[in-house]
């Protein structure tokens, strides 16, 4: 009944162009249950709490609110591509440093967020971090120690420039 | 008593968990994909009362994709039963079916699962479905269940009432209200709040033909609870279902019971013969879950003139909802209100009685605190009024109540062990004076603005033992926990506990107590948990009981594997037990030096078993148990808010928020902080932001975050967290809890903060959440508008 669309998603660098999908299938679900990177999470899946932020050619995006046929033809980045070479990049090192997470499930999308701000301003106050940090939803920090965490990487960031 | 503080024990180490977490290589039970897996969700109920008349799942089977669907007819399920043994003047039994039969009591209970072989296709599914019912008048309030002739939820359940306990009635205590030169009343509502955790409730069930098992992975705090219940509604032995935990998006007590969802995708996995995954979305996590912490409170209290506390009357209401949960029972709430209200308090006279009522709402479960926020809310509200009466300063009139020497045995027969609870409320004032909030308080009184400190001063009984649980007449007692360690020829070991992290970081903090033991790094300690078939028994991780009661069960199982590798050591060594030590990952004899690595004393355990002692056995193996067979130990801390009210838009902002706890020895003091911050954004969640209402049908208002207001940074404050230690005597580290303080003190501070600023109007707030109309008609009172 439900028609199916082949696309070709580029997620991390790496093109996938076997992907038989339905138009109503969300981006989220085809990283997660068609590529198999499950590190974006689903919390909500109706755009409010962030868990499944992704990059779209450099910006946050909520994932489930994105359909997969739309990113055809853009980048997307998740989470699986922060590390290199096995070692976690200096955003997840300060996260990890700062305990900015506990059960880890929002991590993932707090972590995409920050980068894709951080990218486009690489000065911002703490004010700003947190206003930012403020389009997700984390249940288990408080939320301080994420904001701590950005704004830490954010000035080593500065000072290696 | 050993050692507290060692090498680990008492720093801020990395976690354990982070690496995996933080670059998507966590599991999760969304994150399990099985072949052949087909994905689950249920029809459910869309009238709070009434009865079922049929069932149309014929279009719901004709979508592309479904497999199945089955009704509570379709699959043989026995009932989910939680029971009190008390008397039936004190507690009803009702029993929660799986899939309802015929009589539906809240909106969003299940009524039939359905199966597709993808989760789009489930959803077609669901819509499909067709519901007919017999529409009853809801019960929608506790003031409507008890109202006489309501309708009944249960036609067991008189006047709804699923328990009603009075207790501690102390003889006299009427005269000594009516004489007393001071009696104020609080009366106050909380609201009904949802645990939240960020990933919904999941189940992946599979058969497993070679193990003969029903492999069932779920994200619940109690794996063995889950195993349990799995088995006895679907008659089958325990050893034949397994339950495997994976990484948990947080619980939090929502998942510290058993749902009925978890027990049908197991039925379902069986009769359908494939594995099925179900994954509950947002809106049924919102309404159809388990709910929490909406309560009724009306208690008096009587004052001599200097501000001493005379006598407590309390009258405690507290609405379940449509079902007791497992294994907790309706109980869990007024049973907890009641015994621990008196709190950090010397109360002479104390009377109290404590109902829990049943509602045709979504059944409620244990949610971080458990009746504490509310009883801290509600003892702190009493004193800010009698300070008010009595003209005294509110946190003197603390103070002069405060139980100062200890053990204290209380009139609410509990007894307190050693805590800070003078010196951490003396030490949260100090900072907040030292900083200055006093005078800008007084400045913005008289530039007009509307600044209010408020505090909260209380304890926390954490590791409740079976002692503590045997009080409360549960059927079933959790209380004690298991630990089996293990060395392999690598030197390391390998440690299983009862608990189970869902944020915690027992990875990190069970690790630190047993390598402080064994001279191990914590890298070379593994810990195991969430497995039925590798842990003997546990009973999960609830009531901030993992640290004090798991890290004492596995503190102890390290101590006697310390011995095994101490005797072996000596053996081999030629020497005598008392002549070796544990010393940097080997046995050491004392008198020469000569020692053996902990690889060298395995190599022998496990290869050369002709080498042993001759009454030796082979494997460097140990288990050990424990318990609290008394009252528990108590954590305590005092939190101090300023709040800042914004005419206009009603907004109350958080300033500062000052938290000086104390929770014994820290075993990682960063994992305390993190503990103490999120558990006070939840607090503040509560006290400003988050409830499920109800209309009159029944329906919850509240489906989405869109209605739910989670609160986010913008609302969270930066809160400062300073530490006090007072270590218990009996927890093998020195620990107390710490899971539930932050929230369960946050509240009071926050509502005290609120009617400080309120002063100037005289009006007095008692409900949570408190919103902004209710601070705008307050401000309007004395002609403050935006």
């Amino acid at each position: 009944m439900t028609e199916k669309l082949l696309i070709s998603l580029t997620v991390n660098g790496r093109t996938h162009d076997d992907l038989v999908i339905e138009s109503r299938h969300t981006l989220v679900d085809v990283l997660r249950h068609q590529i198999g990177l499950t590190g974006t999470h689903v919390g909500c899946e109706h755009g409010v709490c962030g868990a499944c932020t992704v990059l779209l050619d450099g910006a946050p995006v909520r994932a489930c609110l994105v359909f997969a046929a739309q990113a055809e033809g853009r980048d997307v980045r998740t989470v699986e591509s922060l590390a290199s070479d096995g070692e976690m990049n200096d955003l997840q090192r300060a996260f990890s440093a700062h305990h900015g997470l506990q059960c880890g499930f929002c991590t993932p999308g707090f972590l995409m967020l920050a980068e894709g701000f951080l990218a486009e301003r690489p000065d911002a106050t703490r004010e700003e971090i947190r206003e930012v940090v403020s389009s997700n939803l984390c249940r288990c920090t408080g939320y301080q120690t994420i904001v701590d965490a950005i704004e830490d990487c954010a000035r080593a960031r500065e000072e290696s420039r | 008593m050993t050692e507290r503080r060692g090498t680990w024990v008492g720093s801020s180490v990395g976690r354990r968990e982070d690496p995996r977490l933080l670059t998507g290589q966590g599991r999760f039970v969304d994150d399990i994909h099985l072949p052949q897996m087909l994905h689950a969700q249920f029809v459910r109920s869309t009238i709070a009362a009434g009865t079922v008349v049929s069932i149309d799942l014929s279009a719901t089977l004709a979508v592309p994709g479904v497999v199945a669907a089955y009704t509570a007819a379709d699959l043989d399920m026995g009932d989910i039963t939680a029971i009190l043994d008390r008397p039936a003047s004190e507690f009803v039994q009702t029993d929660m079916p799986v899939l309802a039969r015929d009589r539906v009591r809240y909106v969003g209970e299940p009524l039939a699962i359905v199966l597709a072989e993808d989760p789009y296709a489930v959803e077609d599914g669901l819509e499909a479905a067709r519901v007919t019912y017999d529409a009853d008048a809801p019960v929608v309030s506790d003031e409507v269940a008890m109202a006489p002739g309501a309708p009944l939820v249960h036609e067991a359940a008189t006047g709804n009432v699923l328990v009603d306990v009075s207790m501690f009635a102390t003889e006299g205590i009427d005269r000594i209200i009516d004489e007393a030169p001071c009696v104020v009343r609080v009366r106050a509502k909380t609201g009904r709040q949802n645990a939240l955790p960020l990933e919904t409730r999941g189940v992946v069930a599979s058969w497993d033909a070679r193990d003969e098992q029903l492999l069932v992975q779920t994200c619940t705090q109690v794996p063995h609870q889950v195993r349990t219940v799995m088995a006895g509604c679907l008659g089958l032995a325990e050893r034949s279902v397994r339950v495997l935990v994976p990484d948990m998006g947080g619980g939090f007590g929502l998942k510290c019971v058993v749902g009925r969802e978890e027990i049908a995708v197991g039925a379902a996995c069986l009769k359908a013969g494939r594995p099925v995954k179900w994954i509950e979305d947002r809106r049924d996590a919102l309404t159809a879950s388990f709910l929490a912490r909406e309560q009724r409170y009306d208690v008096r209290a009587a004052f001599d003139g200097d501000g001493r506390l005379l006598a407590l009357d309390a009258d405690i209401v507290c609405d379940m909802g449509a079902y007791s949960c497992y294994p907790f029972t309706a109980g869990i709430e007024p049973l907890m209100a009641s015994a621990e209200l008196p709190g950090v308090y010397k109360v002479p006279a104390y009377r109290v009685r404590g109902r829990a009522v049943t509602t045709n709402k979504a059944p409620t479960a244990p949610y971080r605190g458990v009746s504490r926020p509310q009883i801290v809310m509600v003892m702190e509200r009493l004193f800010e009024r009698a300070a008010r009466e009595l003209d005294m300063d509110p946190v003197e009139i603390r103070r002069r109540n405060l139980i100062t020497e200890f053990p204290y045995t209380g009139i609410n027969d509990v007894t307190y062990d050693p805590g800070s609870y003078l010196e951490s409320l003396d030490l949260c004032e100090r900072v907040l004076k030292d900083e200055g909030w006093y005078e800008r308080r007084g400045a913005a009184r008289s530039s007009g603005r509307f600044i209010g400190i408020g505090y909260s001063c209380f304890s926390e009984r954490t590791g409740y033992g079976s002692a503590a649980f045997a009080k409360r007449k549960m059927a079933v007692v959790p209380g004690f926990d298991m630990a089996e360690i293990r060395m392999d020829l690598s030197g390391g070991v390998t440690v299983t506990t009862g608990t189970m992290s869902h944020g915690q970081s027992h990875e990190t903090t069970l690790a630190q107590i047993v390598a402080d033991r064994l001279g191990l790094d914590i890298a070379e300690v593994k810990i195991h948990q969430g497995d039925t078939d590798r842990i003997t028994y546990g009973f999960g991780t609830f009531a901030s009981r993992s640290a004090t009661i798991g890290g004492s069960a596995v503190a102890r199982a390290a101590t006697a594997l310390g011995e095994r590798l101490l005797a072996l050591g000596a053996h081999l060594l030629e020497t005598t037990y008392d002549n070796v030590e544990l010393d940097a990952r080997r046995v050491r004899r004392r008198d020469d030096g000569r020692a053996l690595s902990f690889e060298e004393l395995a190599d022998v355990a496990y290869l050369k078993a002709h080498l042993l002692p001759k009454d030796a056995e082979p494997g460097l193996t140990a288990s050990a148990t424990f318990d609290v067979h008394g009252d528990g130990t108590f954590s305590n801390a005092a939190h101090g808010a300023v709040v800042e009210l914004h005419p206009g838009t009603g907004q109350i902002e958080i300033l500062r928020y000052v938290c000086v706890e104390d929770c014994g020895v820290a075993i990682n003091p960063q994992v305390v902080e993190g503990q103490a911050r999120g558990g006070i954004a939840q607090g503040i969640a509560g006290a400003l932001f988050e409830e499920i209402t109800y209309d009159e049908q029944g329906e919850p208002s509240c489906a989405s975050f869109i209605d739910y207001k989670v609160p986010t940074a913008g609302e969270i404050p930066d809160i400062s967290v300073h530490h006090l230690e007072t270590p218990c005597a009996f927890t093998e580290s020195g620990a107390k809890g710490a899971g539930e303080g932050g929230t369960i003190g946050a509240p009071a501070a926050v509502l005290n903060a609120v009617n400080d600023a309120l002063r100037p109007t005289g009006v007095e707030l008692d409900d949570t959440p408190i919103r902004p109309e209710t601070v705008q008609r307050a401000l309007a009172t004395i002609g403050v508008f935006a």
